[in-house]
């Protein structure tokens, strides 16, 4: 999936890939996560490596692969995106555990890439040949793998 | 996502339907401060029933607003949180933090 870097297209990307999430055994749930997940990814594209312009580049591919989780062969989903934009900076992709806190203490910032964390088995980011490269990883539930 | 705004004595009612995400938070948040920040509205309440999805985004503007009320003593309810929009709450660890109701009268009413 090729995408231009306008906020615009993240509901329409949400419409696409919870179709594909659901033919792939997701619970609702889960599906939300992953959905939630990709949704937060594509927008800190959009934010940081391209600051807001509307035009450039994103790519998203989909792939089911066999992976490992607690110990057991697991298929799962793959899902990598790409990007031309400024380098991602690391730290920001490795933010300390979010903790239940007083209101005065929460600050709005940094959910995204709690969330992207937290739904997914796997992140992995790169930087290569001038593009960040993002991969996340859903195992399939054990029922429904294909 | 479409915003509606009704009025009652020393209320405000918001309605939103849609998605709350990175490209619409910024419209809701703004009528949010406004009910408090400038009308000085004492209970301003958020109907998420046709809410289908909200994102970080969503959920900043959600907490600037809440914190917003507080510190102006007045009271943000929400209510009719569909699964994926307590979801998301539960995930940002905010979900103790918020007045939810699960209906109007309730919000109305407490």
């Amino acid at each position: 999936m090729e995408l231009r870097s306008n906020p615009e297209v993240l509901c329409v990307v949400r419409g696409a890939v919870t179709r594909l999430a659901e033919l792939l055994g997701f619970s609702e749930s889960d599906n939300h996560l992953v959905i939630l997940a990709l949704d937060e990814a594509m927008t800190n594209i959009i934010r940081h490596a391209y600051q807001g312009q509307r035009e450039r580049r994103i790519e998203v591919t989909f792939r089911l692969l066999s992976a490992a989780r607690d110990g057991a062969p697991r298929q799962a989903l793959e899902i990598v995106l790409r990007d031309d934009g400024l380098p991602v900076n690391v730290k920001r992709l490795q933010p300390p555990p979010l903790q239940e806190s007083p209101i005065e203490e929460r600050k709005p910032g940094g959910l995204g890439v709690h969330f992207i964390r937290e739904n997914m088995d796997k992140v992995e980011f790169r930087r290569r040949d001038g593009r960040n490269l993002l991969r996340l990883v859903k195992a399939l539930p054990i029922a429904e793998s294909h | 996502m479409q915003i509606d705004i009704r009025k009652l004595e020393q209320i405000t009612i918001v309605d939103a339907a849609g998605d709350i995400d990175y490209s619409t938070s910024p419209e809701l948040r703004r009528v949010l401060l406004r009910e408090f920040r400038e009308l000085k509205i004492p209970r301003v309440v958020l109907n998420l029933t046709s809410v289908r999805y909200v994102d970080s985004a969503g959920v900043a503007s959600l907490l600037e607003s809440l914190k917003a009320s507080r510190d102006l003593k007045s009271r943000f309810i929400l209510y009719g949180l569909n699964a994926k929009v307590t979801q998301v709450l539960q995930l940002s660890k905010l979900l103790t933090l918020f007045e939810i109701r699960e209906n109007e009268e309730q919000a109305l009413k407490s």
